[in-house]
């Protein structure tokens, strides 16, 4: 019987209710996240403080679309460390040549002058 | 007699694939480490950002005042102000909120396929598999007008000190500031939407097997939640690269 038969293609079970409360609860988290980004960048001078308001509203960000979106956040402890420590390595670099590039900067516009 | 028992006996031993390292399926986990590669390399583009941004004067004088400079690195919103319909129009960061918003929107209809196709519910994963592949062709389509806002350029352009004018950016000359502005815009925005358009590819072909079928009858809709970690992870660095390259 290789024929499909019109039941292959239509639900017959029973479909339990949609669970959505999460996920609009973190899409209403991520769109307030947002728009708290956009008050700050009009409401207040660029500068170092307003750079890690960006950074900090930037990592809540990231957390709820990886641990709620992604569900990383309920998967094993195993899972969750393999990805969180190298991401963690990366930031380390970041900060490390964030600093580098500053000091080149320094060299040039101090040393030749 | 043999071959039926070995083939009827589950394989339960720790290296005989019997069990599943992090209780996660071999699908699942080689994406999460794939992403993880993937993050690296979007890592180190917007690293290579900040190392060029600190290696550049920064721009002091006041936000009203801004002029374009290959002087100093630009500030966005002087850069990203313009807006579909709304010429010479001064706008900050107006349409990059709007593709913010719609990357977000997409990522949440993606969850809720993902979240239709445990309860396999099958009309439920077309419809909000087709939310998202719309989604996604508006952010591409927004892009791409974004790119050709960038290239074209302003009508003012940049006045060079030779008194000749430089309008919109190439690989070499930008309107905008040094030329590593414009090449790394063009880097970092494009290769997330190649991502991207990679990912919409993968949804239509995800939605053209749901419409037939496939994954129903495989039991399972777990390519659905396979591709939908990919486009939360799309989704996840655009929200760095606003951040890095739209707001600081």
């Amino acid at each position: 019987m290789a024929q499909h038969t019109e039941t292959d293609f239509y639900q017959t079970d029973d479909i339990p209710k949609p669970q959505t409360k999460a996920i609009w609860r973190t899409f209403i988290i991520l769109v307030g996240l947002t728009a708290l980004e956009f008050i700050f960048a009009f409401s207040m001078d660029a500068g170092t403080a307003r750079n890690a308001i960006f950074i900090i509203l930037t990592i809540f960000k990231a957390f709820y679309i990886v641990a709620e979106f992604m569900h990383l956040k309920h998967e094993t402890k195993s899972l969750i460390w393999s990805i969180v420590i190298p991401l963690a390595l990366v930031i380390w670099l970041m900060v490390a040549l964030l600093a580098e590039g500053s000091y080149y900067y320094e060299s040039i516009t101090n040393y030749f002058k | 007699m043999s071959t039926s028992t070995t083939l009827e006996a589950p394989n339960t031993g720790t290296w005989d694939g019997g069990n599943e390292p992090m209780k996660a399926s071999y699908g699942k986990l080689m994406m999460w480490f794939f992403l993880l590669s993937d993050a690296f390399t979007f890592g180190a583009f917007l690293i290579v950002y900040g190392l060029a941004r600190h290696a550049h004067t920064p721009y002091t004088g006041e936000a009203e005042a801004f002029t374009f400079s290959t002087e100093w690195w630009p500030i966005p919103e002087k850069v990203f102000n313009a807006f579909p319909g709304f010429h010479g129009v001064d706008l900050p960061l107006a349409f990059v909120a709007l593709m913010t918003m719609i990357l977000i929107l997409s990522s949440v209809t993606m969850v809720l396929a993902v979240e239709a196709g445990h309860r396999m519910d099958k009309k439920d994963v077309e419809k909000w598999l087709l939310w998202t592949i719309l989604f996604g062709a508006t952010f591409l389509g927004c892009q791409a007008w974004e790119w050709t806002h960038f290239i074209v350029g302003t009508d003012e352009g940049m006045l060079l000190a030779d008194g000749t004018r430089v309008y919109g950016a190439n690989m070499t000359v930008n309107q905008y500031g040094p030329p590593l502005f414009a090449d790394l815009f063009f880097f970092i925005t494009g290769f997330h939407g190649f991502h991207v358009t990679i990912g919409w590819v993968l949804l239509v072909i995800a939605f053209i097997s749901t419409v037939n079928g496939v994954y129903h009858k495989r039991g399972h809709y777990e390519m659905v939640e396979k591709i939908g970690l990919y486009w939360h992870f799309v989704d996840l660095v655009w929200v760095f690269v606003f951040t890095f390259f739209y707001l600081i």
